[in-house]
């Protein structure tokens, strides 16, 4: 079927989830950086509240890209040296635990200061701790050091990738791009 | 001591004679167990903030509601937002304009029983300049320690162009403030 992964290519669904991943992230740190140095204003308000929400969604979809990966799983890495393979392995569980990591310390950082998390102005969240200032600054900054950690990572993810596409000419990018079909041939 | 000096005291003293003798239900307040607090959402996210100054003139006794009246003032820099930087936005022009509008005021002639232990005060509410007729209900709860008045009722900040400019936009900060009030009385003087 066309939605699953199979031997050759990821399926139509992992690579919806992956580059809407990809598009939330851009959304995500660029609203991320520019925020903190906003003045109280409209802006500020909204670009946080956006900020949340993407992060929410994020924490959303990355439990079903989980779930996916374990009922459809990616196909196997191509023939690579071995520590390459490892490095990729390490940088994808890497990926998916700071996705899954970074926006719940966004979270109860939001909890931290004192602010609930209302997920697209409807859905109020739980707060996860009670207001503590100290506590919010240094879970700030904590969130802060994950983001730079995931960017790290993404920026060893798509250099990695292009490194395939570009140097070795292999297929590892092609199968995860939106519109190519690959064959055999292309392995 | 001169006269003078006499007179001035006399006429300071004095208006604390009359309220003890011509208005004797004007019910003294414990100010530290009295609360007004306030919650508005931002972006859907309700935030609370409250006012840590405030007097109350309450001319109140549940059994006789016929000369009763409340006057209520706020000390509006005595706002508490949680946090430096809200404390010193929400005092900017745009919000309460506290410079302009060092007072906000609640003045009702009018208190009416609703149910028991339930009633309600009819009045102005005066925020930045502007008033509004508003009807404060409050429940009341006698204890020998003293009389519990509170209650809480909805304020539209843009009706008192609380957030204007660019905060004029219910989608960003709602319109609709939460505004809940608890004021602790001494017991009736009998």
């Amino acid at each position: 079927m066309w939605l699953r992964n199979d031997a050759l290519q990821y399926g139509a669904l992992a690579k919806l989830l992956h580059w809407l991943m990809f598009l939330l992230l851009i959304a995500s740190f660029a609203l991320g950086f520019s925020m903190v140095d906003l003045p109280i204003s409209p802006k500020r308000l909204q670009w946080y509240s956006y900020h949340k929400w993407i992060g929410v969604t994020i924490f959303l979809l990355v439990i079903i890209r989980f779930g996916w990966r374990m009922i459809s799983p990616p196909p196997p890495p191509l023939r690579i040296p071995r520590w390459q393979r490892s490095l990729a392995q390490a940088v994808h569980a890497g990926l998916y635990v700071l996705l899954f990591v970074i926006p719940l310390s966004g979270w109860v950082t939001s909890s931290a200061y004192g602010f609930k998390t209302v997920y697209l102005k409807i859905i109020p969240l739980p707060d996860l701790v009670a207001k503590n200032k100290v506590l919010a600054k240094q879970l700030s900054e904590v969130h802060e050091l994950l983001g730079f950690a995931l960017l790290t990572l993404v920026t060893l993810h798509v250099v990695g990738a292009l490194k395939h596409h570009l140097v070795d000419r292999d297929a590892t990018l092609k199968r995860m791009l939106p519109f190519a079909r690959i064959t055999e041939r292309d392995l | 001591m001169k006269p003078i000096n006499l007179c001035r005291i006399i006429l300071i003293l004095l208006p604390g004679c009359l309220s003890q003798s011509l208005w004797a239900q004007v019910r003294e307040v414990n100010y530290a167990k009295s609360t007004l607090q306030f919650t508005v959402k931002q972006m859907g996210v309700p935030v609370d903030g409250s006012f840590k100054k405030f007097s109350a003139k309450l001319n109140f006794d549940p059994a006789n509601l016929s000369g009763a009246s409340a006057q209520i003032e706020i000390d509006m820099a005595s706002v508490d937002t949680g946090g430096e930087e809200g404390d010193t936005e929400v005092k900017r022009k745009v919000w309460f304009d506290v410079k302009e509008f060092p007072v906000a005021k609640f003045v009702s002639g009018s208190l009416r029983k609703k149910g028991a232990n339930q009633f309600e005060a009819l009045g102005k509410l005066t925020i930045k300049g502007k008033a509004r007729d508003v009807v404060l209900p409050f429940s009341v709860v006698e204890e020998s320690a003293g009389t519990t008045v509170a209650g809480q009722f909805t304020l539209k900040r843009l009706e008192f162009a609380i957030g204007d400019g660019a905060w004029n936009d219910p989608e960003l900060v709602a319109d609709e403030v939460i505004v809940k009030y608890k004021l602790a009385l001494a017991p009736l003087k009998k």
